[in-house]
């Protein structure tokens, strides 16, 4: 671990992967200030540029300074004017936004910025310790498991992800499995599906994608209500100090959060939202009397919990995405598309074939923090400007943002008019309540598994290859389980709410 | 019919539509040789149909109930008109047509008259900062993306050469 601490060392500190770092920072927190432009829209963004970069650990370090930044970000919007960029950033807003309207901004940032950085630095180290033990383990798996495995983390995906309507996700999961075999398959030399249009044989395109389902969608619902993007005045910050008593009481709050956020967020589908209302709801139920009555009216404790919880949860994320090759979430979905586009498959032969972008990645995240904390932390007041930018201005350039990233990476018009159908395809489906996530993460997942899927048929001759395995034949029981079990439990509370009884 | 069931229908019409190239006219071009492997290009989109249809048919039953409404902060759909829906199709259709115009107009003219546009619809009207801004974001975007990033976008219309 060491050695491979030393090469990661090396690889992160040289020149042009600490401006990776810093420059990816900010621009995520610029832009992930902004209401409604969220991490996953903004690295989509983003991949075009990182990928034209050429190296990947340079990519992903920029990627990934882009994601911590715009979680600061994020948390940074919520705070100061109630308008959660992300999801995951929506409980820091229950104690940081009245913090502000007490004249306090300046220290609910402060706590923010230091929750955030130990979150982020704790959930590193334990990366960095569970991540080489989690790849001794799965370099035993063979593509049946890896096939299994994969059924799992797309159930999962569905079952945590969506908005507690596991048909709706599990439709969507299918729906992007659909998607990825359109086009020349890697098994089979042979077009499927392309219904004759040529633009189809290579596949639907993966950042034209992750635009449509993302970027799209939130700036068509900012243009249909205004209200959402409505930016009071950036505000007056100052007094980023914070005393030392208040220091000893958010402490155990951070400490704890960062290490129960890391785990949830190692889980796949879970996440950094789910994390940091978690925490938040823990740390009200264990704080005392009169602390519980301060939540929700500008608590520290209140704002600290969520704000380690999702940055520790961002951080377990990378653990299934570095070592089984399978994104628990949207963003490292996205993430795991643009490694593929530069040629490198996460997964336990990650850490063997390129030691160093797996461990500069680790010390990235350790940099990145760092950036976030002393060069974000001092830059807030004027960061917060950007708050100001009318939407009438906004709005075009997010549109066109979208359009050059699906178009330089394809050089291909029609790429576009695909675009804009997905797009309006997306806010439909938002409109009714459909999860756009788990259509992305099968999208990005539907080759590997049908890869994996198809080498496990040949290599035992047959579907048999499901019982003969036990470890298979176990993991993909569990992920029926993970479907069946919650729209069960939905359907049995519902019957018994209209007096029916259960009827073991 | 709520929203949701709809959707189920249309995405239950695709993959019976999938589902019948995958069972019945993918496999008669599959050579002869390749017949013999126990997995066809075929095996795993049979799958994939058969369990969409499964799980669109749960939903349009209403196995599981469909949401109570929208949340808050969500757009309700069913009050759709009462939003910018009209902005909305201008946008679209401003970005379906920079998507034709790019090449044939060149990326500096479609890119700036793109971005004033779309200033324009969602009401802004103050020319001398809209012109200049979006001049200078599209100037500057196109030397990053050619000279930094190396990706050739041709910059003047079609009759200028290059």
């Amino acid at each position: 671990m060491l050695e491979g601490l030393l090469i990661g060392l090396s690889t992160a500190f040289s020149f042009t992967n600490i401006l990776m770092v810093i420059g990816g920072c900010l621009i995520g927190t610029f832009i992930g200030m902004l209401p409604g432009l969220g991490p996953m829209s903004i690295i989509a963004i983003m991949i075009p540029v990182a990928i034209s970069i050429g190296d990947p650990s340079a990519a992903l370090i920029l990627l990934a300074g882009v994601y911590y930044g715009a979680i600061f970000g994020g948390s940074t919007s919520s705070i100061l004017i109630n308008a959660p960029g992300v999801a995951s950033t929506v409980a820091s807003s229950f104690d940081g936004y009245p913090l502000t309207r007490q004249g306090k901004a300046g220290k609910a940032l402060t706590v923010a910025a230091i929750a955030s950085f130990v979150g982020g630095t704790i959930g590193a180290i334990l990366l960095m310790i569970f991540a080489p033990m989690l790849a001794s383990v799965a370099l035993l798996f063979h593509s049946a498991e890896y096939f299994a495995l994969m059924v799992v983390g797309l159930s999962a995906i569905a079952a945590f992800a969506g908005t507690g309507q596991v048909g709706k996700a599990v439709l969507m999961t299918l729906l992007g499995l659909i998607m990825a075999t359109v086009g020349e398959g890697a098994l089979f030399n042979a077009p499927r599906f392309t219904m004759g249009i040529m633009d189809l044989q290579s596949g639907f395109g993966f950042i034209t994608l992750a635009m449509a389902m993302f970027a799209l969608p939130e700036a068509m619902y900012l243009v249909l209500d205004p209200g959402r993007s409505k930016t009071k005045d950036g505000g007056e910050i100052k007094d980023l100090r914070i005393t030392r008593a208040e220091a000893r009481e958010i402490a155990p709050v951070i400490g704890r959060q960062s290490i129960q956020g890391f785990l949830i967020g190692v889980l796949p589908g879970a996440g950094a939202t789910i994390a940091s209302f978690l925490g938040y709801a823990v740390e009200r139920n264990i704080a005392s009397k009169e602390d519980q009555e301060l939540f929700g009216k500008g608590s520290l404790k209140g704002l600290a919990a969520p704000e380690s919880a999702n940055n520790a949860a961002s951080t377990g994320s990378f653990v299934p995405l570095l070592t089984l090759g399978i994104p628990g979430s949207g963003t490292t979905a996205i993430l795991l598309g643009a490694l593929i586009a530069l040629n490198v498959t996460p997964g336990p032969r990650l850490m063997i074939d390129s030691p160093e972008i797996f461990w500069s990645v680790i010390i990235s995240m350790y940099i990145g923090n760092l950036v976030l904390l002393i060069l974000n932390l001092p830059l807030i007041p004027y960061i917060a400007k950007v708050l100001l930018v009318p939407r009438t201005f906004l709005i075009p350039f997010i549109l066109f943002f979208t359009l050059m990233g699906a178009y330089i990476g394809q050089n291909n018009a029609t790429e576009l008019l695909i675009l804009v159908g997905f797009g309006i395809c997306a806010t439909i489906l938002r409109f009714a309540d459909y999860p756009l996530a788990p259509l992305l993460i099968g999208f990005i997942l539907g080759s590997m598994l049908e890869d994996n899927f198809s080498r496990s048929m040949q290599l035992e001759g047959g579907i048999g290859f499901i019982l003969e395995r036990p470890m298979t034949m176990g993991l993909l029981v569990v992920a029926a389980l993970l479907v069946i079990l919650p729209s069960y439990r939905a359907r049995r509370a519902r019957l018994r709410q209209q007096g029916i009884a259960d009827g073991d | 019919m709520a929203l949701d069931r709809w959707i189920a229908l249309i995405i239950l019409m695709i993959s019976i539509a999938y589902g019948y190239t995958a069972f019945f006219t993918m496999d008669a071009q599959l050579p002869p040789f390749m017949q013999r492997n126990p997995v066809w290009p075929s095996t795993f989109p049979k799958v994939l149909s058969v369990l969409a249809i499964i799980t669109c048919l749960s939903i349009l039953v209403g196995f599981e109930k469909s949401g109570d409404g929208p949340k808050e902060g969500e757009i309700n759909y069913r009050r759709l008109w009462d939003y910018n829906i009209g902005q909305v199709g201008i946008l679209l259709a401003l970005m379906v047509a920079y998507a034709i115009a790019l090449r044939p107009v060149g990326f500096l003219a479609a890119t700036t008259i793109f971005l004033v546009a779309g200033s324009v619809t969602l009401g802004e009207r103050r020319w001398h900062i809209m012109i200049p801004v979006a001049l200078i974001a599209t100037v500057g975007i196109w030397y990053l993306v050619q000279e930094v990033l190396g990706i050739f976008l041709r910059p003047w219309p079609f009759f200028l050469g290059m």
